[in-house]
């Protein structure tokens, strides 16, 4: 069998054979109804969109807030004035009564 | 007749009431150029509902996409490319059956072989089973084979013009061609050694 003669052939009866442009009736009809449909669940879809995009950026700032506070040694050698700071200033109202007494 | 022709709007006028929100715009348009959108679908999907399927698609894409026509080219080159990528996406996500016998040839197919065989120029490309026999060993081929066969030998189009549908640099387009004529042969050589030996 001459492969390239039936190679030929077969391509002239695909090239003789155009498929059809038929559309199915009222086509057009759907897609915009598909669109309509698509374009009503939008709103929501644009919240939940930006809902995902705030919370991605939150734990973007909170992992760099949380690798700068790891790793800046000011930062950490201040740690224990932060704590006795922020002690005193909870219990300043309780030491004022205190003296008081 | 020319008054009404004449309130129509235009192409552009269309584009542009649709990119304002206006999704009714978008009606005439797929109105149109389905036909186009048909017909190019079903060279790659046999079954009717994959070609609406496909053809869905390729409306959904160009309303999603439509910011991105420029203007600077006719729409319809714009949405044949679309068209184009979205049946190479639909044959990438279908190669099916591709290891799929020959010995399951039907009976017209095989006596138009054989009619090939015995005298090639007899056997006529107008036939039903040429027809049907291009569609089987066009199932076989590799997507990208199959896509640059349909364009390039059935379509008769040119290597820029392939480029420019599929994305595709013309250098890869001439290895894919040669690829796909050579992976065409081997599908015709199995046929030929399955049937007579």
């Amino acid at each position: 069998m001459n492969i390239a003669e039936l190679q030929k052939k077969l391509l002239a009866a695909a090239r003789a054979n155009p498929p059809g442009d038929r559309v199915p009736y009222a086509f057009e009809k759907r897609v915009v109804a598909l669109l309509a449909a698509r374009t009503a669940a939008d709103p929501l879809a644009l919240w939940v969109r930006g809902l995902w995009r705030a919370a991605v950026s939150c734990v973007a700032i909170a992992l760099l807030l949380g690798a700068w506070a790891f790793f800046n040694p000011a930062a950490s050698s201040k740690t224990d004035d932060l704590s006795q700071n922020f002690e005193n200033t909870l219990l300043a109202s309780v030491d004022q009564s205190d003296q008081a007494q | 007749m020319a008054d009404s022709r004449a309130m129509e709007p235009t192409e552009a006028e269309l584009i542009a009431a649709v990119l304002r929100g206006n999704a009714a715009s978008f009606e005439p348009l797929v109105q149109r150029y389905s036909p186009r959108v048909f017909a190019t679908a079903r060279r790659y999907a046999r079954r009717e509902s994959e070609v609406e399927d496909i053809s869905q698609e390729v409306w959904l894409k160009a309303f999603e996409k439509l910011k991105s026509f420029r203007g600077e080219a006719p729409f319809e080159h714009w949405l044949m490319r679309l068209t184009v990528r979205t049946c190479y996406d639909f044959l990438r996500g279908h190669q099916r059956n591709r290891e799929s016998s020959f010995s399951d040839l039907t009976e017209p197919e095989n006596d138009w072989l054989e009619r090939f065989v015995a005298q090639p120029e007899t056997a006529s490309e107008n036939a039903d089973a040429a027809k049907l026999l291009v569609e089987r060993i066009l199932e076989q081929l590799s997507s990208p084979a199959r896509l640059v066969i349909t364009l390039l030998e059935i379509e008769d189009r040119s290597v820029k013009e392939i480029a420019q549908l599929t994305g595709w640099s013309v250098p890869l387009v001439k290895v894919r061609a040669f690829r796909a004529r050579a992976e065409m042969r081997k599908i015709l050589a199995k046929i030929a050694m399955d049937k007579y030996l």
